[in-house]
């Protein structure tokens, strides 16, 4: 029989370490920071090479322009990376941008006076394509792949329905607000920044944040554990098609109109879960973080606008693209490995 | 103890998919008293256990908790009831923290946010308790050894205050020094007036422990004794119906056996160290030794699963050297894997894709297959083997463990080899079941198949064996007739020489 006198042997569980320690320890165990060395790894690679080709990769307009252009795919990708910590998968994005974009501006018709009621309308909307997803997901165990993909046709079939081209119109407020600048950057940058930021707070301090790890680490252990697993779920999916209905949105402000191929032109179905899977999140679930998908969504704009830049074949892009997403993942696969 | 109980559980019915699984069971448990409840794998604990733990609704029956009638909706309204369970497969997230596996579910908050430092905290306090000191709250669970993790199971069931605590098969994965650091917790859980329903298959923790010992058999209530009013011999014979004396098959006699089938020569791998053995045709050669002796990765490395460093193999006077364990196969080797849910089954398949599953990969399909001499039909190794199933179509993972060995065993059987190598065969296996997998394995061995048979079962060792090899830290500590005793063989195994006892 082992005695164990809890006086005695009451040796302190070690401190945890505060200050600048306590961030180097929490830099060097968060799954972002190797995504960031890639980013920046990335960034200089295309700035060589776009400077040796007598090109001006490091202009200030360049990297705000890179900036802008990384809002829709980073505001999507926030949501993505919800459902996929989650262990799920939202395929219906794209086409729930495109409606997002076609009602908002179509309810707005021109007219400042509608602007926060057609807001209203979308989000509404949104949360309610994400709640079906989370629903028939959860209640009817239909797979995420399947159960978005289905939605995504529906969505489809809709929109083709009811609308074959550009329609509506956003005031002039809400045009703005595609392109004012708040000091050099615009502020779109800022409504990117704020949904990430929203995003990783309720990742890392809520309850709610904490059980999508659970569930998506192991969503019967969750169960066993006395987690509501369904309502992580259906929450994680609602807050996804909530944030692509806001990409939808911001996408229509930019365009001035809402139309019926912005989502699935833009890829952003496909596109998110990659940014997702190049931050650092593992495809099944539990493991990765917001802030990762962010650098993921930098890591594409840099490629982008590279490719821009050198004026490469659009078919080489993808291949070149294809091979870093699965570069990307084999690494992590390694890492994960070697632990 | 006191007089009221602190649960009921009353007819208890319930069914899967048309099969009822629970007869109407019957138990109580009081407050403070630890009540062990034993059976046969699929004799229905792990369900009625589930029942109570509201993962399971029952078909029929009631359950009252401190006289008043409760019914559970899910896992969560069993806790808040005061039910916490320890599972008997770890349920646990290797990707998060102890504190965070601890209180998954249940994070404590402050002004809405997640009370990080509370949790590591309270978490480090009843570790404390536990007299842990090895790891603290913000270790990765994932790096955690599998007794440790067991640790972060019974904190996690304490720290919800639970008044009823069921413990599955606890000690299945612990070593002894840490079951008798379990048994301790048990006891001040005990005094602190917490019931304990305690399922296990070691007969030897249940008379320490336990006050009552209920019986189960094939889903229904056998008998509730009181511990000091039975003995083991009584128990088992209410568990399987029969006396255990006719447990093992006769063994070989010397005479019948063949050549030499598997000759290792000087084998070393990273862990393994200059080890020497043979094996002839229908000689089952047992292999003893500690956890970590390097008993697996013997197997392995004959098998060409892991790399060796030096020595020779021979198959039937051949020299031969495995890159992979497919070569292996091809050369007639078998290995029964001790993990059946990871490295021999796979799950979620049938019956009969598993049973074909090694020789698919190794006998070229079609028309060749079929006529190989000697391949035997699923029906016929179903029957075989002794399966008990519902068809060839069933999915692996409804079956109870014995007989998802026989389906291991068929497979093997399937690629007609000729050295079998067998890791723990019958763990977590039931007493019943056991007899019917050694008495395969014998008529193999008479059949001319050389076998060796790694055990931490001494007397399955002493049984089954017609010599038996002890290893100690990855060499051969020596080796022992058939009819060895128990302490010959753990001299060997701990490095004591006989002079130094």
């Amino acid at each position: 029989m082992t005695v164990v006198d809890p006086e005695s042997t009451a040796t302190p569980p070690p401190e945890p370490p505060r200050g600048v320690a306590a961030w180097r320890e929490s830099l060097r165990a968060s799954p972002a920071t190797p995504v960031y060395a890639a980013l920046v790894g990335v960034f200089l690679l295309a700035w060589l090479i776009v400077a040796l080709r007598g090109g001006s990769f490091l202009t200030l307009d360049n990297v705000v322009n890179m900036l802008q252009r990384s809002v829709a795919l980073g505001i999507v990708s926030a949501g993505q990376t919800l459902v996929i910590l989650a262990g799920s998968l939202d395929l219906s994005v794209a086409q729930m941008i495109s409606l997002a974009s076609l009602l908002g501006a179509g309810q707005m018709d021109g007219q400042e006076a509608n602007v926060v009621p057609a807001i209203a309308l979308v989000l509404a909307v949104g949360a309610g394509v994400g709640l079906v997803n989370g629903l028939v997901i959860t209640k009817l165990r239909v797979n995420a792949f399947i159960a978005t993909l289905g939605m995504a046709l529906i969505l489809k079939g809709i929109i083709d329905n009811r609308w074959d081209g550009p329609y509506g119109s956003v005031p002039d407020s809400v045009e703005s607000f595609g392109y004012t600048r708040f000091g050099i950057l615009p502020m779109s940058v800022f409504l990117l920044l704020a949904v990430v930021a929203a995003v990783w707070f309720l990742l890392r301090y809520t309850r709610f944040g904490h059980h999508i790890y659970a569930v998506g680490g192991d969503e019967e252990v969750s169960r066993l554990s006395g987690l509501r697993t369904h309502r992580t779920i259906i929450g994680a999916h609602i807050i996804c098609s909530l944030l692509a209905a806001l990409t939808g949105l911001f996408l229509a402000s930019r365009l001035g109109a809402g139309t019926p191929t912005v989502g699935p032109e833009g890829g952003y179905d496909l596109e998110s879960i990659a940014a997702v899977v190049l931050g650092g999140t593992a495809l099944m679930g539990g493991r990765g973080g917001v802030l990762g998908t962010l650098a993921g969504v930098f890591i594409l704009a840099v490629l982008d606008s590279t490719f821009n830049e050198l004026q490469v074949n659009a078919f080489l892009k993808d291949v070149v693209r294809g091979v870093i997403i699965i570069a990307a993942v084999a690494v992590y696969a390694r890492r994960k490995g070697a632990e | 103890m006191s007089e009221a109980p602190l649960l009921e559980m009353e007819g208890i019915r319930k069914s899967f998919v048309g099969v009822e699984v629970l007869h109407g069971v019957d138990l109580d448990l009081r407050a403070g008293e630890i009540h062990a409840i034993v059976g046969e794998n699929g004799a229905g604990k792990s369900t009625l256990m589930k029942v109570l733990a509201g993962v399971h609704a029952p078909d029929e029956g009631t359950m009252r908790i401190d006289g008043e009638e409760i019914s559970f909706a899910h896992p969560h309204a069993a806790q808040a009831a005061g039910v916490g369970i320890v599972y008997q497969e770890f349920n646990l997230l290797p990707d998060r923290t102890v504190a965070e596996n601890v209180f998954v579910g249940r994070e404590p908050t402050a002004r809405g946010v997640v009370d990080r430092r509370r949790m590591e905290r309270e978490t480090a306090a009843l570790l404390d308790e536990v007299g842990e000191t090895g790891f603290g709250s913000r270790t990765l669970v994932g790096r955690l050894s599998v007794a440790q993790q067991q640790v972060v199971e019974i904190v996690k069931a304490r720290s919800l205050n639970a008044r009823i605590l069921v413990l599955d098969e606890p000690t299945a994965a612990l070593a002894d020094h840490e079951v008798e650091l379990l048994f301790g917790l048990v006891r001040r859980l005990q005094e602190r007036g917490i019931g304990m329903l305690y399922i296990s298959h070691r007969l030897r923790e249940v008379f320490a422990l336990a006050d009552r010992i209920t019986v189960l058999k094939d889903g229904g209530l056998v008998k509730t004794l009181a511990t000091s009013q039975t003995d083991s011999r009584e128990l088992v014979h209410l568990m399987v119906g029969r006396e255990l004396d006719a447990y093992y098959p006769p063994r070989g006699e010397t005479d019948d056996f063949g050549d030499v089938r598997l000759k290792v020569t000087g084998l070393s791998t990273s862990l393994l160290r200059d080890v020497s053995l043979q094996v002839r045709a229908g000689e089952i050669v047992g292999v003893a030794g500690l956890q970590g002796s390097g008993r697996t990765e013997l197997a392995r490395a004959i098998f060409g699963a892991d790399p060796m460093k030096a020595g020779t193999i021979e198959i039937d006077g051949r020299p031969v050297r495995f890159r992979t364990p497919r070569a292996a196969v091809r050369a007639g080797l078998g290995f029964i894997t001790e993990d059946r849910k990871i490295e021999g089954l796979a799950l979620a398949q049938s019956i009969a894709d598993n049973m074909l599953l090694a020789v698919r990969t190794v006998v070229p399909g079609g028309r060749r297959r079929r006529s190989t001499p000697g391949l035997m039909s699923v029906k016929e190794l179903a029957a075989a083997t002794d399966l008990r199933a519902r068809g060839p179509e069933q999915e692996v993972r409804f079956l109870s463990g014995g007989n998802q060995q026989k389906v291991v065993l068929a497979k093997w059987l399937e690629t007609q080899p000729q050295v079998l190598i067998f890791d723990e065969p019958t763990r977590g296996i039931d007493v019943g079941a056991k007899a019917g997998i050694h008495d395969l394995i014998r008529k193999l061995a008479r059949e001319g198949v050389a076998v060796l048979m790694i055990s931490s079962e001494l007397p399955e060792l002493i049984g089954m064996s017609d010599r038996i090899l002890v290893m100690h830290e990855g060499t051969l500590a020596g080796e022992l007739p058939a009819d060895a005793r128990e302490s010959d063989i753990m001299h060997l195994a701990t490095g004591h020489t006989e002079a130094a006892a």
